[in-house]
């Protein structure tokens, strides 16, 4: 459902204001109610997303554990990678936990857009990538179980060490 | 009767109440048997002592203008467990306040970012207490808090209130969901890099474990924020407290003099060092 | 910030007729001082070495012993005259008696009032304290006393202190004072200092007057007056000794060189050498690190606290969260010679070491300190002189 836009666009972080508006001009604002699905795992992989408002949560689901958050997103995240790579299907459930509204990017267009313009595409490409290294960094902290109790964290003998 | 000034004699004061916060950590309330120690600044911290079973260093979790002084303990160790399962009425040692504070008057005017992360909410809640009773004096306010799991958040009702009451920004964040969570999931840092700062006239300050700070002071700095401006509290190994001992030493810093609190601008570098 | 001056021509201006002591006039002295309540520490043969004890009489200073020192060897051995001072530092040091190494911090019963032992006033004089353990009383003064609340305790023990300071005449085989500043003439805070000069008629002991305190001991001890031509050869013999050091620290911005060697290979090397049985801290007049034990009775309400010796060799040194922030050791004998030469410069002002040698005397392989400094300024070859040393 389209809505006009009446909150300030969301920023990708690394991405210069005319490479951000072309961006956002191939986007079209979408929202979505509390509980609707984004994508579901399995489904074809076409677009992405850039958060503005509200919260969706990533899930997968795990026999016997029922559905298993894996990351909450909100204002200013970037939602879906599966379209960059093959096979192109969703490897997780998102689902919208408020209203959300996000600026949704089909696929196809901006490899188009990237192929007749690749300064823009190169931009794009670095600043999404910028923010899936973030992503990918926030998530190795957690495996870390650094507010873990100490002594329940199995040890690793320092290969460096004497 | 020892001199009050030998800085390696305790004083006597009492457990009057205990509070469960998770399944490891308590927050005790303690009041003075006779004398009471000076008052603190909220990022110090005392050694608590339980005779015979040994000392730690633990940061005071309660309000500065309080007269009772409060410590959230984490049974970590034999002598944390000890001060944990101390009862209502028995008498623990304390010395104290040791260590440079947050320096919330360098805060005045100024956004104010506290990011803390497990324990680390405990170093913090004496600032917010502060803060959150001069609120004018500050302009933003932001708490991003981190935990393990939903079971393992701090001062639970407390931050609720205080998320409540819009006299702060609160967003908290777990690890790992259990349960019925539907807040939200992801790493501190996450939160953080969502914030939109106005980062000359931001302070952050940021306590939890080590790693957990560098990486949120990277993303902070990242943003703009100056390393001047953003304030970790560190831990090492403590045995006296004032400088005498020198176990607490990283690099040229005596943490119990130069730190817990010590600016991101000196800290930085030296975290950076493999085993300083 | 500098507080270890230059080595400067000892003695100052020779005061008209500077006192001499025959040999007998030593044994005076440490009766004068029993006399006046002091427990007088000095050097004695013991163990196969030179040690310090508390003397009862000049009887038991070690007269004609010498010892050879080398890096990792230590032996006493018989010389050819009766100098009573012709040995250089020994496995001890004046700390043992100014930083104990047990004490009893406080005790308590049940839910009491912490108690301190009471201060059993004693007053130390130290005969023989030569340049560099001078300069590492110094050091310890203002790590133990001058910085956040001192422990009255350990104040006393200093401010009651009477030194006879000794100058050298001989590098020993180890020595490197004069590189850092701090000898071979001793300067400083003493009540009495003595030059030993050896002739055909045995040791004699020029008298150079510290304080109106070592005034007024001196003045019951019978001395003679020195001819100025005999303080003159005493002050080109210490100058002289200075000139024939056996090693030297270089000469370079150490607290900068250690910073920037923080993250350099450069460890790998002496880590490879290094035991980390820590004997060079307990050997060591300025390391001054302490550990506290708490210990009860069986029943379990009398507790008590005591204060250790420790040592940033030992692993457990750095406990912090269940494990060892340092855990190899290249982080330990990194942490001991960047505090030892580096950030005690941050800390306290000036250097941590004295030159005295201990350390590579009692390493069981041998490590040198100034060789390992000499190692790093190698690989590291851009740091400058030490803006903080005069020259010479």
């Amino acid at each position: 459902m389209n809505h006009p836009a009446s909150e300030p666009n969301p920023r990708l972080a690394g991405l210069d204001p005319e490479h951000l508006q072309t961006l956002l001009g191939l986007s079209r604002l979408v929202q979505f109610a509390a509980g609707e699905h984004v994508f579901r795992e399995g489904d074809l992989a076409r677009r992405l997303w850039l958060v503005q408002d509200g919260r969706v949560m990533l899930h997968t689901y795990v026999p016997g554990r029922g559905d298993v958050p894996i990351q909450t997103l909100g204002a200013g995240d970037v939602l879906g990678w599966s379209w960059l790579t093959a096979p192109h299907r969703w490897h997780f459930t998102a689902t919208a936990l408020s209203e959300a509204r996000a600026r949704e990017i089909d696929a196809a267009i901006l490899h188009e857009s990237s192929s007749a313009d690749p300064a823009f595409g190169y931009a794009v490409v670095r600043a999404l990538s910028g923010a899936l290294v973030d992503r990918l960094q926030a998530t190795r902290a957690r495996l870390l179980d650094l507010y873990g109790e100490p002594d329940s964290i199995p040890r690793q003998t320092n290969p460096a060490a004497r | 009767m020892a001199p009050a000034s030998d800085p390696m004699v305790p004083t006597r004061y009492r457990v009057g109440d205990r509070t469960t916060e998770t399944h490891d950590s308590v927050t005790l309330t303690l009041v003075p048997v006779r004398a009471a120690l000076p008052t603190f600044d909220p990022g110090q911290f005392m050694m608590l002592a339980v005779p015979g079973v040994g000392e730690v260093a633990i940061s005071i979790s309660g309000d500065p203008a309080a007269p009772e002084l409060q410590h959230t303990v984490r049974a970590v160790g034999a002598v944390s467990r000890a001060i944990h399962d101390a009862p209502v009425g028995s008498a623990l040692g304390v010395r104290g306040p040791f260590g440079t504070g947050w320096d919330l008057g360098s805060c005045a005017g100024r956004d104010v970012v506290i990011v803390a992360g497990g324990v680390g909410l405990a170093a913090v809640r004496s600032a917010l207490l502060a803060i959150l009773a001069g609120r004018e004096a500050y302009r933003r306010v932001v708490l991003v808090v981190g935990a393990r799991s939903p079971d393992e958040f701090l001062f639970r009702r407390e931050l609720d209130a205080w998320g409540a009451s819009g006299a702060i920004d609160l967003e908290i964040t777990v690890d790992q969901p259990t349960g019925d969570w539907d807040g939200s999931v992801g790493f501190v840092t996450e939160p953080v890099g969502r914030l939109s700062l106005d980062p000359g006239r931001t302070t952050a300050l940021l306590c939890g474990p080590e790693p957990m700070m560098r990486f949120a002071a990277r993303v902070l700095i990242g943003n703009g924020v100056a390393a001047e401006d953003v304030r970790v509290s560190l831990e090492r190994n403590m045995q006296c407290g004032i400088a005498l001992c020198g176990h607490c030493q990283l690099g040229e810093l005596l943490l119990c003099r130069d730190g817990p609190v010590v600016d991101y601008a000196t800290a930085g570098p030296l975290l950076h060092v493999r085993e300083l | 910030m500098e507080d270890i001056a230059h080595p400067e021509t000892p003695g100052s201006d020779p005061a008209e007729g500077e006192a001499v002591l025959e040999r007998r006039g030593l044994d005076r002295l440490i009766a004068v001082l029993r006399h006046d309540g002091y427990r007088v520490i000095g050097p004695t043969l013991d163990d196969n070495a030179i040690v310090l004890r508390e003397l009862e009489s000049g009887d038991r200073l070690p007269d004609g012993w010498g010892v050879t020192t080398a890096p990792g060897l230590y032996r006493v051995h018989r010389r050819d005259d009766a100098a009573v001072f012709g040995h250089s530092s020994g496995p001890q040091s004046w700390k043992q008696y100014l930083h104990p190494p047990r004490r009893q911090l406080w005790s308590t019963d049940g839910d009491g009032d912490f108690e301190t032992p009471p201060d059993e006033e004693v007053a130390y004089a130290f005969l023989g304290v030569r340049g560099c353990d001078l300069a590492a009383i110094r050091v310890l003064r203002k790590v133990l006393c001058e910085g956040t609340p001192a422990d009255g305790r350990t104040a006393a023990l200093f401010s009651r202190l009477f030194i006879v300071a000794v100058d050298c005449t001989e590098p020993g085989g180890v020595c490197f004072c004069a590189s850092m500043g701090t000898g071979p003439g001793a300067h400083g805070e003493y009540d009495l200092r003595l030059t030993e000069r050896l002739g055909d008629g045995g040791p004699r002991y020029l008298v150079d007057v510290g304080t109106s305190r070592g005034a007024d001991v001196l003045a019951r001890v019978p001395h003679g007056t020195a001819a100025s031509e005999e303080v003159e050869r005493a002050a080109q013999a210490v100058c002289a000794a200075a000139e024939h050091m056996g090693r030297h620290m270089p000469d370079v911005d150490l607290r900068e060189l250690l910073r920037t060697a923080r993250d350099a290979e450069v460890w790998d090397d002496v880590a490879s050498r290094c035991l980390t049985c820590g004997n060079c801290t307990m050997v060591c007049p300025t390391c001054f690190c302490t550990t506290v034990e708490d210990v009860t009775d069986l029943s379990g309400t009398h507790a008590e606290r005591w204060q250790r010796w420790a040592s940033c060799f030992e692993p457990e040194y750095s406990h912090l969260h269940g494990g060892d922030v340092r855990e190899s050791g290249q982080s330990r004998y990194r942490q001991w010679i960047s505090h030892k030469l580096g950030t005690w410069y941050d800390q306290f002002g000036s250097s941590g070491c004295v030159g005295c040698g201990r350390c590579i005397d009692w390493c069981p392989v041998g490590i040198d300190i100034t060789e390992e400094a000499a190692r790093l300024t190698g690989a590291l070859p851009t740091i400058g002189p030490d803006p903080t040393e005069g020259s010479g």
